[in-house]
């Protein structure tokens, strides 16, 4: 294995990395590894801390373990059962909201171009509700639902957008605005379906992963399994695209084709977490940008949005079982309240800059 | 091989070009000589951005084909042309906070694959790039906070980094004042003698492109009126044919090449 020193200045600290005689070759961000593993570290921490945490407190040790399968059955069934697949559920639909983020933030090069602002993750909703309220259909008809829900939203936002090309700023404006009929759409179903089917659907309203069990987890697991290695394999020409779409093209891609592609996996992500834990809002929208401000790195990156959206949403979900414990909030309530802090935050930075 | 004109890897043969349903240039038909550097001059919306962004394949002609080493452009994968023909577009976007040496290592993405992400060659290629461009100094430095002139040879070093044998530029010289634009032809022109690049550019400046260029296609209303070395077909008929501009050639008393000077009003203003 060669570990020469680059000999380029990059303006930050990067290593080469050509194992195996030069057949595989790498240049590697330290700042963005050193990121990524620590917020993972992050995450998994707070995993740990929901699996003790509850009405039944576990030590620490306790859970550990369990986790190497070395616990009385009584402290298997609590922690396995009861917590594992919703701590399990927060990191992947957290990934999940983080990749989306940044794929769409990416794809309009604007902070705000992500799926709960542009609409795609209130046609997804929008899927969800059809299909339980006329078909009261289960949770893979559900999760088809808001996939295609999600997906006609995306067209018709594209479709509505598009002027010889999409630009990114028209397309947030237009997303807004059909994400606004969307939502008042998604009331009035509300209102009009039949009373237990609309109770149902309104605990999920908020977003929620209170009472998501192993069901849940292993479909959700299998469908982002796929998505989130395929939504990776695309950073490359994804970081190419923001360049404009004659730079990209020049350097051998398929603008056009690369898009589409981005954009269905980033509606298949958002509709995946909508069918399984409801909408959740602003974990896309902020993930993207806090991790970009701690790598430092140029535009949104996907694999730190993943960790950020990770430990934000298993974060999130802590605080949502612990904060007026033992009342339980739905998370989407504190994912909101931490998306106003964000706004606040973005204020008084601007302001400051100013 | 017909013997009588220059070889040309990259020609378009009688193509209908533009977009949507608005037609630019109908059955036209150019060729860029192997070795030349080559200037594309003409008015405003003559066609000549849309001829260089077909034949970089950027759009797809309605009618004929454009030829790149003997096989219609189209046919090949959208890779291959980027390991053949660089270009430099109008107008391209740096990521937010990227550093140079980020952005030229970009233009490695063509020679790249799943395992083959930072060669040697990548690397040795970037250096050569930075190297040419004299912007070694700047690799750590962030882009936007670079002057118009600095970030202009920054995109040429990632187009010289894609280690292509034929250069198009669209327009490299606007919103570069005169010394940066001097610079930057005096940089084409090395690429093109010393290390054997084929240059392809549109450009407004008559006077640079006779300078520079050694191959010069007149484009009007979506049709070539002239083409040939400056010195045969740059004449004040043609000028006024192609620009509707009334002037007088001289020879350039440094360069030898033409130098053309507008007549414009008749009689100088009073009171100016």
């Amino acid at each position: 294995m060669s570990m020469l020193p680059a000999t380029i200045n990059f303006g930050h600290r990067a290593q080469a990395l050509r194992p195996f005689g030069g057949r595989l070759s790498r240049l590697i961000g330290i700042r963005r590894m050193v990121v990524c593993a620590g917020l993972l570290v992050l995450a998994l921490g707070f995993g740990l801390l929901t699996l003790a945490s509850g009405d039944f407190p576990v030590p620490l040790g306790d859970v550990l373990r369990v986790l190497v399968g070395q616990a009385e059955p009584s402290v298997q069934m609590v922690v396995v059962e009861w917590r594992l697949p919703r701590v399990a559920l927060a990191l992947l639909l957290g990934a999940a909201l983080g990749l989306s983020g940044a794929i769409f933030q990416s794809i309009t090069r604007n902070p705000l171009g992500s799926p709960d602002i542009i609409g795609f993750e209130a046609g997804a909703y929008t899927g969800a509700l059809l299909v339980m309220v006329a078909m009261g259909g289960g949770y893979l008809m559900v999760a088809g639902g808001a996939l295609v829900g999600g997906l006609i939203t995306a067209a018709l936002v594209y479709g509505l957008a598009w002027r010889r090309g999409v630009q990114g700023f028209r397309l947030i404006i237009v997303g807004i605005g059909v994400s606004a009929m969307l939502t008042a759409l998604n009331k009035f179903m509300l209102l009009r379906a039949q009373l237990e089917v609309a109770m149902s659907a309104a605990m999920w309203d908020a977003g929620s992963l209170n009472g998501l069990g192993l069901d849940r987890l292993l479909i959700a697991a299998l469908l982002l399994l796929v998505l989130i290695p395929a939504s990776l394999l695309l950073a490359r020409p994804m970081a190419q695209l923001e360049m404009g779409d004659d730079a990209a093209s020049a350097l051998g891609i398929s603008a056009e084709r690369t898009r589409v592609l981005l954009m269905v996996l980033g509606v298949a992500l958002i509709a995946t977490v909508t069918a399984t834990a409801g909408p959740i809002g602003f974990v896309a929208l902020v993930a993207p940008q806090l991790a970009r401000r701690l790598t430092r790195a140029a535009g949104v990156a996907l694999l730190p949005s993943a960790a950020m959206g990770a430990l934000l949403l298993v974060a999130a979900d802590y605080l949502a079982q612990r904060a007026f414990a033992p009342t339980q909030l739905p998370v989407g309530v504190v994912t909101i309240s931490l998306g106003g802090m964000y706004f606040a935050w973005l204020l008084v930075a601007e302001a400051r800059r100013q | 091989m017909d013997n009588s004109v220059p070889h040309s890897r990259l020609h378009a043969d009688d193509v209908t070009i533009g977009y949507d349903r608005q037609v630019i240039s109908s059955n036209l038909s150019v060729a860029i000589p192997d070795g030349s550097f080559t200037v594309i001059v003409g008015a405003n919306a003559c066609g000549k951005s849309t001829l260089l962004r077909a034949l970089a394949r950027l759009i797809k002609p309605s009618a004929g084909q454009i030829v790149l080493d003997g096989k219609a452009i189209s046919d090949y994968p959208a890779r291959e042309v980027a390991r053949r023909l660089g270009l430099l577009p109008q107008s391209s976007i740096a990521p937010d906070g990227i550093t140079v040496a980020d952005l030229v290592a970009r233009g490695r993405y063509p020679h790249q694959s799943f395992l083959q992400q930072w060669s040697d060659a990548d690397e040795a290629a970037v250096i050569a790039a930075m190297e040419a461009t004299h912007i070694t100094a700047l690799s750590h430095r962030r882009v936007d906070e670079l002057s118009g002139g600095q970030r202009q040879r920054v995109w040429i070093a990632m187009v010289l980094a894609q280690e292509t044998p034929l250069l198009l530029l669209d327009e490299p010289t606007t919103y570069l004042d005169i010394t940066h634009q001097i610079e930057l032809m005096e940089l084409l022109r090395v690429l093109n003698q010393r290390d054997g690049k084929t240059v392809t550019a549109v450009l407004h400046d008559l006077n640079q492109a006779c300078r520079y260029g050694t191959h010069l296609i007149a484009m009007r209303n979506g049709a070539v009126v002239a083409e040939g070395a400056p010195r045969e077909i740059m004449t004040a008929e043609l000028v006024e044919a192609v620009f509707g501009l009334a002037c007088v050639i001289i020879e350039d008393p440094i360069a030898h090449t033409p130098l053309v000077i507008p007549r414009g009003a008749p009689t100088p203003v009073a009171g100016v």
